[in-house]
């Protein structure tokens, strides 16, 4: 029945449908009427206009210069109509190349005729489709400045189109810049005015305002240029200040909230300019409450964990605004995805740096089972959010020992990590079970249970250097005071061959956590004997390339101090004393101007030479003939070593025949 | 909706208020009264100061009962007192606020910033009550030490930051949500309290000596941005109005519009706009066109300054009326009185049937623009010319309605001045003029004499005879009677009288319906319900 019923539309509409083609002017016109108002308003009758092929001759008409004004007119008018229409529509309209047809024509156009504001209105309607087809508009200088021109002086209507045609194309900072160039600042600017007594207009307001965010997004010199804009007696943040004040309606002062955090965060405004302390925060904080809609309290929330990311002063200013924390918790409850993403990222960033903060977040009522649910939740956006929240709240000490336990945050963290999680994912859940796997974390047992070492093993095999370090971080956690069937399995897991690669790796810190992660196996006597009666040649073997390498002295440091729980294990030091290579090493460091070096170095000594055990007059003969004796006298002499002084008397006293 | 000039004028300085609260004010303005201008404060005076009696022993106050100091030994939770301010909260308010600036926290920082009814005990903080909970009924506090909110019991909620030396609190009223809510150093901190009674004191309280506190009420600048909420306040109370249901249909109010714009028309005696919008809108016109006409001509006589022959047309068309309303007669007279100082009406009626009015006091304030004299014709029409009616809003326009006038351009004189022979050609008249402007005067003392003394009467007849005092009336302290504008009030006095002879109503529905929401408004503020300080009448009705 529905098909028989297009068929009869395209039967009747065929007539002028062939009149489109006519040559006769006249006719063309008429034809171009009777399409226009068959396709206002009706979605069936533009996909069926669409599907006739029409569009092409459409845009032929619109685009020839030598034809009648009101024909190409018309055909503009039409095409706009059509691009009201269903998504499909629209995609098939791009398809044909409408939306290039359509800047083409601006480019030529003259400014302030109808005929500008038809193929801007039909633009902006195309590109509010997502993808829009943004490389339609190239970032020609001659093209921009004119866009921007009729966003200073056109019609109403003209200026609203082209700004909003523009927010949406703004994706980069080529086109950041290059706007900023043709002068949209001061276009934006200037829609921003709200004259006094008069209601101030969305559909005015919030294109610019959104332009504005799109050009300033982490872009500092777009930033910059948008500070010192001004449209008569007020600057950009001053007018700004205007729009989030509470008689505005909510998505104005939203969008306006917005457009000051970019500025702050993109550098042009201090933390505490009152702008951002006294206008953006505290309207943000409000947006959050109950009374407002999801859709503003989620975005509202996104801004603010946007605004509060890294500056711990408004991370406290917010914590106490308006009843954020329980705000917040409420948004968590709310149904749509964007609402719990918009709330986690909130949480996380409030909780970032202070204590207390993370304290009161922990104690609003309810919420770490939100933050479990969080973690199960099938959108990744919300679960990445629901992981962000964690990994903030994961650095108290405290929560990791108490809350983080009763709730077994580890168990869906665990799980989303091994279910082939993003990389931005991976990175912060790593993170996360790096702090979780701290020692005096209690979910460190039952994590091993569920293939922690594995995982984390695997992570460090990862092309990204950031996963690369997290895994090994995690790993040297869980290695401090652990079990010696833990250490093992972290060995046999990760392999000689890959703590080998860890140690040439390009990134100071990677080596640095693997040295530690060394330094954790090799600790208590009784686990170095037996890591080392098993590894003994691979490990002394790291000690010496990082020792003989260009490695930063920190690394150094470690690499002797591996070498310093090596000495300190009974079978493991004559692993040492048969490597006189080793041992002139030591007497080096013990002479190295870098005084942890020298620390570290005196700290293997010292155990070399313990007295009471198997084998110390043997040991303390060899090294002194080596001459550790006469580095260790050299050093007690040196006042460049004072504070070393002590620990220098105590291994001398060791050689108390020699001395 | 058009207004009569009088309406708006009072309506205005409403307006002007609300105005000024954006610019900077002197000194001498009284902030309080910018903040809140819907409180009258002869009924419902607001709290300007601590109370130097109702307060706990251990308070000490100083500087202008502004600064709260503890002067007891503080040792326990026994040795809190509390302070109330001189006066509750008055509704019409809407929205309350002051703030407390914390001069020293004092030995333990244990203030108490917040509020409390009537009669609560003073010896605690506020929000603190009795054990158990509820005896001490509407006490509400902000303590700083824990940075908790107490009502009315002896534990406290987690509500906000503690507070310290240097810190401002401010604590807000929402007198349309009966919500309060603190701020902190200009910061929002969230709403503390709901459903919160009316007639609420400010209070504080302190506990360890050396707590000092500093309180603004007002009068200075506040740290936290006030206004930002009023407007917010305002906007919702605008939109609760303009949103709120229509009992009936649509098409039922239209009438009810139609019916109160064209009830207005013939109250004023628009008469041919009237009928225009009678025909337009098909609502009948309950009185007859002659009635209205003729009230037309007699307004338009009023509105012209030509009271004399006001007084004589009314006479003839509605007898008895003026002799049974003497009080309505001798304001008629004085208004008379005043027009013959302004040089627009005489005594001598048969001068104003010739279109011809002349001023015994000549002025060089008012440029005259000279009219031909058919505007004096057209005048007689009347129903043409309905916009000549409408109330003259500048000289210009009222004078064009003028007849001819005979006068002494450049030259001032008073009274006695015209008497020698200075303007010979017109010294025979003019002496008449000001003969009979005497003469008229010792007459409406006369009448004066016969009517219950009262001062409206007396002052309104010595403000008439001063005019006669200077010798350029028009710059005198009493000039303001001179103004057109004056006219309006007596022009309605008038028609009220006459449509009530008529046994119609006195006053238009338009009129009514204002002064009724008026007077609801006021009811509002004396049933505490704080919206009516957002409800900007003039503001409604100038759309």
């Amino acid at each position: 029945m529905q098909q028989f019923t297009v068929f009869m539309d395209i039967e009747s509409s065929r007539s002028y449908i062939d009149e489109l083609y006519s040559s006769d002017a006249v006719k063309v016109m008429e034809a171009l009427v009777t399409l226009k108002n068959s396709v206002i308003g009706s979605n069936r009758q533009k996909s069926s206009v669409i599907s006739q092929g029409v569009v092409p001759r459409l845009l032929q008409l619109m685009s020839e210069e030598s034809l009648d004004p009101n024909i190409r007119l018309e055909a503009t008018i039409t095409i706009g109509s059509l691009a009201k229409g269903t998504p499909e529509n629209i995609e098939s309209l791009i398809e044909k190349g409408t939306a290039t047809a359509l800047v083409e024509m601006l480019k030529t156009v003259p400014l302030g005729s109808k005929l500008a504001e038809a193929a801007l209105c039909a633009l902006r309607s195309i590109f509010s489709h997502k993808p829009a087809p943004v490389d339609a508009l190239p970032a020609d200088m001659r093209l921009l400045t004119r866009l921007t021109q009729i966003a200073r002086e056109d019609s109403q209507e003209a200026r609203t189109s082209v700004i909003r045609v523009l927010a949406v194309w703004c994706s980069g900072t080529v086109e950041q810049e290059a706007l900023t160039c043709a002068g949209a600042c001061s276009a934006a600017a200037a829609m921003l005015v709200v004259p006094p007594r008069s209601v101030p207009s969305p559909s005015r307001l919030v294109p610019a305002l959104e332009l504005l965010a799109a050009m300033c997004f982490k872009n500092p010199n777009v930033a910059q240029v948008a500070l010192n804009t001004r449209h008569g007696d007020k600057s950009i943040p001053e007018l700004l200040m205007c729009l989030v004040s509470r008689d505005k309606p909510l998505v104005v002062a939203l969008k306006a909230a917005k457009c000051l955090t970019f500025l702050q965060r993109a550098g042009a405004l201090p933390a505490d300019d009152s702008r951002i302390v006294f206008g953006a925060l505290p309207c943000l904080a409000r947006l959050c409450t109950k009374e407002n809609t999801e859709d503003i309290r989620a975005s509202a929330a996104e801004v603010l964990a946007y605004l509060t990311e890294v500056d711990t002063s408004l991370q406290r200013l917010a914590a106490i605004s308006n009843h954020l924390m329980s705000s917040l918790a409420d948004i968590v409850n709310c149904q749509s995805a964007a609402a719990k993403q918009g709330a986690f990222k909130c949480f996380a960033s409030l909780g970032a740096n202070d204590e207390d903060i993370r304290k009161m977040i922990i104690e609003t009522h309810g919420l770490m089972v939100h933050v479990v649910n969080g973690l199960n939740n099938p959108d990744p956006c919300v679960s990445l959010a629901a992981v962000r929240c964690l990994h903030s709240l994961s650095r108290s000490v405290q929560q990791l020992r108490t809350t983080f336990q009763d709730h077994a945050v580890w168990k869906p963290l665990m799980q989303l990590l091994n279910d082939s999680p993003g990389p931005e994912l991976l990175n912060v859940g790593s993170s996360t079970l790096c702090n979780l796997l701290l020692e005096f974390s209690p979910a460190k047992e039952p994590m091993l249970d569920q293939g922690a070492v594995e995982m984390l093993c695997n992570l460090t095999k990862m092309s990204d250097p950031a996963l690369r370090l997290n895994g090994i971080w995690a790993l040297m956690n869980m290695a401090f005071q652990a079990e010696q069937k833990v250490k093992q399995r972290i060995l046999c897991c990760l392999g000689t061959e890959q703590m080998f690669r860890l140690l040439g790796d390009s990134d100071t810190r990677v080596i640095m956590k693997m040295l530690g992660l060394l330094r954790n196996l090799l600790s208590t006597r009784q686990h170095i004997d037996a890591i080392m009666s098993e590894y003994s040649s691979q490990v002394m073997q790291a000690v010496i390339v990082v020792l003989e390498g260009s490695y930063p002295a920190e690394v150094k440091e470690q690499a002797l101090c591996i070498l310093g729980n090596i000495g300190d294990g009974e079978k493991s030091k004559d692993l040492i004393m048969a490597n006189e290579d080793v041992l002139r090493k030591l007497v080096d460091y013990l002479a190295h101007p870098e005084s942890k070096l020298q620390e570290a170095a005196l700290f293997v000594a010292g155990n070399l030479v313990w007295r009471g055990e198997a084998g110390a007059a043997a040991r303390q003969q060899r090294l002194a003939d080596l001459g550790v004796l006469r580095a260790l006298k050299l050093l007690r002499a040196s006042h460049h070593a004072a504070h070393l002084h002590d620990k220098v008397k105590t291994a001398l006293a060791q050689f108390n025949e020699f001395t | 909706m058009k207004l009569r000039k009088s309406e708006m004028a009072a309506i205005g300085s409403g307006r002007g208020t609300m105005d000024s609260q954006n610019q900077v004010q002197s000194d001498t303005v009284d902030r309080l009264k910018l903040l809140y201008p819907n409180v009258n404060e002869e009924e419902t005076p607001l709290p300007r100061a601590w109370s130097t009696k109702d307060k706990f022993s251990y308070i000490g106050l100083s500087q202008n009962n502004l600064r709260v100091h503890y002067k007891g030994h503080g040792k326990t939770h026994r040795d809190a007192a509390s302070v109330r301010a001189t006066h509750p909260i008055p509704a019409a308010c809407g929205l309350y606020y002051f703030e407390v600036r914390i001069v020293s926290k004092g030995r333990d920082g244990y203030m108490g910033i917040g509020l409390s009814a009537h009669g609560v005990n003073m010896n605690r903080l506020p929000g603190v009550g009795r054990f158990p909970p509820g005896w001490d009924k509407h006490s509400y506090g902000y303590h700083g030490d824990d940075g908790h909110s107490f009502c009315s019991s002896g534990t406290g909620q987690p509500y906000g930051p503690t507070f310290t030396t240097g810190d401002v609190i401010g604590c807000g009223v929402n007198l349309v949500d009966n919500t309060c809510f603190y701020t902190k150093n200009g910061h929002h901190l969230g709403i503390a309290f709901r459903g919160l009674p009316p007639n609420l004191y400010p209070t504080v309280g302190l506990q360890t000596p050396g707590e000092v506190v500093d309180t603004n009420f007002g009068q200075q600048p506040f740290v936290f941005d006030i206004e930002d909420m009023l407007k917010e306040l305002r906007a919702r109370t605008r939109v609760a109005i303009d949103e709120f249901p229509l009992p009936d249909e649509q098409g039922q109010w239209q009438q009810v519009l139609h019916r109160m714009v064209s009830t207005y028309l013939v109250h004023h005696g628009y008469c041919s706009t009237a009928q225009a919008f009678s025909r337009a809108t098909g609502q009948p016109i309950d009185e007859d066109i002659a009635s209205i006409k003729n009230r037309q001509r007699v307004s338009k006589l009023v509105l012209a300054g030509r009271v004399g022959e006001a007084v004589e047309t009314t006479r003839r068309l509605w007898p008895g009326l003026l002799e049974r309303d003497p009080d309505l007669l001798f304001l008629l007279k004085c208004r008379q009185f005043v027009e013959m100082v302004n040089g627009t009406d005489c005594e001598a009626s048969e001068d104003g049937a010739n279109g011809v009015a002349t001023s015994v006091i000549s002025h060089t304030g008012r440029p005259h623009k000279r009219s031909n004299g058919v505007a004096a014709d057209a005048a007689e029409e009347g129903g043409g010319r309905d916009v000549d009616m409408a109330p003259a809003a500048n000289g210009d326009h009222e004078d064009e309605a003028l007849p001819l006038v005979k006068g002494m351009p450049g030259v001032t004189a008073s009274v006695a001045a015209l008497l020698p022979d200075r303007f010979e050609a017109d010294a025979s008249s003019q002496r008449a003029s000001v003969e009979r402007m005497l003469a008229f005067g010792r007459e409406l003392y006369a009448m004066s004499q016969k009517l219950s003394q009262d001062l409206y009467h007396k002052s309104m007849l010595e403000d008439a005879f001063s005019l006669l005092a200077y010798s350029n009336p028009w710059d005198s302290p009493v000039g303001w009677q001179l103004e057109p504008v004056r006219r309006e009030a007596v022009c309605d006095a008038l028609n009220s009288a006459i449509l009530e002879s008529q046994g119609m109503q006195w006053s238009s529905p338009v009129e009514a319906c204002v002064s009724h929401a008026r007077s609801l408004l006021r009811r509002m503020s004396r049933a505490a319900l704080g919206a009516c300080a957002f409800a900007d009448l003039s503001a409604l009705l100038a759309r």
